[in-house]
């Protein structure tokens, strides 16, 4: 795709998070907007899916570690075809198969059930090793928080994958600085993130725009041609990106915007394109 | 009992998991650095490549038994039931017991039996807490013979599963025609005076109480709920309609563990007098195995003896 199609259905996978998280009057846009390029671009031009047959045994996996970005990670699969564009409002709501948190048995595409932080890159290892062990040539994609790794869990799975050389596997960090209780470096900071993954034997590729489909694309392709370790790319990028109000403020961390800016959300969305 | 042979449900464990790899090869055995301990080791020493120890990292080894779950193999992941059911609760239940994935969890040293590593060791928590997990199978087989027919079944199960196996070296008590279902409870022994509800390593001790109690012209009916998850409603009612008083016996704490199961079904089915033998809401010590199950009332004669007191 070009870029400016990539953009275009950011553009729609971020309407698709502020129309669900205003229709749930719940949920986490901060650091679903951080990582809509992350997420559009691993489900639009780098993994190997196919909405029709979302269980492909051959398909590439992606396991949303930081569950509770799942409004962004329902709007790409929704962008994609997975399911219905207007269920997208049924989130958080009772009877919704777009539960808070992913439950793969309920959600189309959706490769596993996270929202517990650190578990979720564990689970991707397992993946990666279950397709080195049987000779499957599927790609696994984690996608962690930079606050989620402050989890012990996350440095037992990267000791794992590390050990293992499991190449099949990419691990992003979306280190948009901020977590619940203010920025990383206010709460206890996992940097330099990028050493730590070096230490557990990861090829690190460190992007210094992750809002930014080429810079994106070139490291996928790195981690794609990294043989004999898995690659970690530390993706730095804006909380809350794509609404003006929402940007690098902690307190949209897991908060929903009222109908007024909601309206001005999507307003502005809009005016982008 | 001093001539009737002995193994411990590990040793079952260990071994069925070999046997069960020379038919298969659809499935992958984890550990966490203890396979020594385990038996998960003569697997590895069978089928190298098919074991992947994850080290001294257990809420990991949880989630990569998920993660190879979700690609639709199988696998068993194994450490103490202490770090399995303890440490390792919330991966258990979030990255495996909520997406419902086929992992047997093959959690051996349970209960105080476990001896001289003492309290921190001594996991008389884990059925407690891997019951409260909906779509969780819990088994806690008695004997070599059980313990093996479990693996198979865990092995054909859908969904988690919870294999609770001892340390010590427990008395075989079935043959070899014996019949294995996953949820159906056997009669060990008849009996019309009382019913005698056991699992695991408590189900020989049962059996040792019954014969104690029938030199006194006490009748006991010994049942072995080898599935704690889901329960045989329709076999414990039965028998205490039939008895109308219940003593329940397993070396795990008498608070979530079966005793609180089969109270469960009989207050909402049946409800008679229940008296739970187990560990009395106390850590654990170290020592003999032998000697603590004496001293906890947890062999032949301290069960025989908590039977007699609840029928005065």
């Amino acid at each position: 795709m070009t870029d400016d199609e990539l953009k275009k259905v950011a553009r729609e996978v971020r309407k698709g998070i502020l129309v669900g998280t205003h229709a749930a009057k719940s949920g986490h846009p901060g650091g679903s907007l951080s990582a809509t390029e992350i997420m559009t671009l691993l489900y639009f031009e780098e993994m190997n899916v196919d909405p029709r047959n979302p269980r492909d045994p051959k398909r590439d996996r992606f396991v949303l570690s930081k569950g509770h970005c799942a409004p962004g990670l329902y709007a790409t699969l929704a962008q994609r075809g997975f399911f219905p564009v207007e269920d997208l409002a049924t989130l958080r709501h009772i009877g919704s198969y777009l539960q808070g948190h992913p439950n793969m048995n309920d959600t189309p595409g959706v490769d596993m059930s996270t929202g517990s932080l650190g578990q979720g890159i564990s689970a991707a290892v397992g993946m990666a090793i279950a397709a080195k062990h049987w000779g499957d040539d599927y790609r696994t994609y984690a996608l962690c928080g930079d606050g989620e790794i402050e989890e012990g869990e996350v440095w037992e799975a990267a000791m794992l994958a590390g050990n293992h050389a499991l190449d099949n596997l990419c691990v992003i960090v979306d280190n948009n600085n901020l977590q619940i209780d203010g920025t990383i470096e206010e709460v206890n900071s996992a940097q330099p993130i990028g050493e730590k993954f070096k230490a557990f034997k990861f090829h690190v590729v460190d992007v210094a725009d992750g809002n930014d489909f080429d810079q994106l694309r070139d490291a996928f392709a790195e981690a794609r041609a990294t043989k004999g370790a898995p690659t970690c790319i530390v993706t730095h990028t804006v909380k809350g990106k794509g609404v003006s109000f929402m940007e690098n403020q902690v307190g949209w961390h897991g908060k929903a915007p009222n109908d007024e800016q909601f309206a001005q959300a999507m307003a502005e969305l809009e005016r982008e394109a | 009992m001093a001539d009737v042979r002995k193994v411990a449900t590990r040793d079952s464990y260990g071994e069925e998991l070999v046997a069960l790899g020379a038919e298969h090869d659809d499935f992958m055995v984890l550990d966490a650095d203890l396979a020594a301990a385990t038996k998960t080791g003569k697997f590895k020493a069978a089928y190298p490549d098919r074991f992947l120890d994850c080290g001294i990292a257990e809420q990991n080894l949880m989630g990569v038994a998920a993660g190879i779950a979700t690609t639709g193999h199988r696998v068993f992941a194994s450490t103490f039931a202490m770090f399995a059911a303890g440490r390792a609760f919330e991966q258990v239940r979030n990255s495996i017991g909520y997406p419902h994935l086929h992992v047997v969890i093959g959690a051996t040293h349970a209960g105080i039996s476990v001896g001289e590593d003492g309290a921190t060791h001594q996991c008389n928590e884990d059925v407690a807490l891997m019951r409260t997990i909906p779509g969780m199978t819990v088994i806690v087989p008695s004997d070599d013979v059980e313990a093996r027919a479990a693996v198979r079944a865990a092995y054909e199960a859908d969904g988690p599963v919870y294999l609770r196996l001892g340390r010590l070296a427990a008395p075989v008590i079935h043959g070899d025609g014996y019949h294995f279902e996953v949820g159906k409870g056997v009669v060990e022994r008849e009996g019309t005076d009382v019913t005698v509800v056991a699992c695991g390593l408590m189900v020989s001790a049962a059996l040792e109480a019954a014969d104690l109690l029938a030199q006194k012209g006490v009748s006991c009916e010994v049942l072995n709920i080898h599935t704690v998850k889901p329960l045989d409603e329709g076999l414990v009612v039965s028998s205490a309609a039939k008895t109308g008083r219940v003593v329940t016996v397993e070396e795990h704490s008498v608070i979530g563990g079966l005793g609180s199961a089969v109270c469960d079904a009989l207050c909402a089915k049946h409800p008679v007098p229940v008296r739970k033998v187990g560990v009395q809401d106390v850590f654990g010590e170290s020592g003999p195995a032998l000697g603590l199950l004496r001293k906890y009332g947890l062999d032949g004669e301290g069960v025989a003896r908590s039977i007699e007191d609840f029928l005065k």
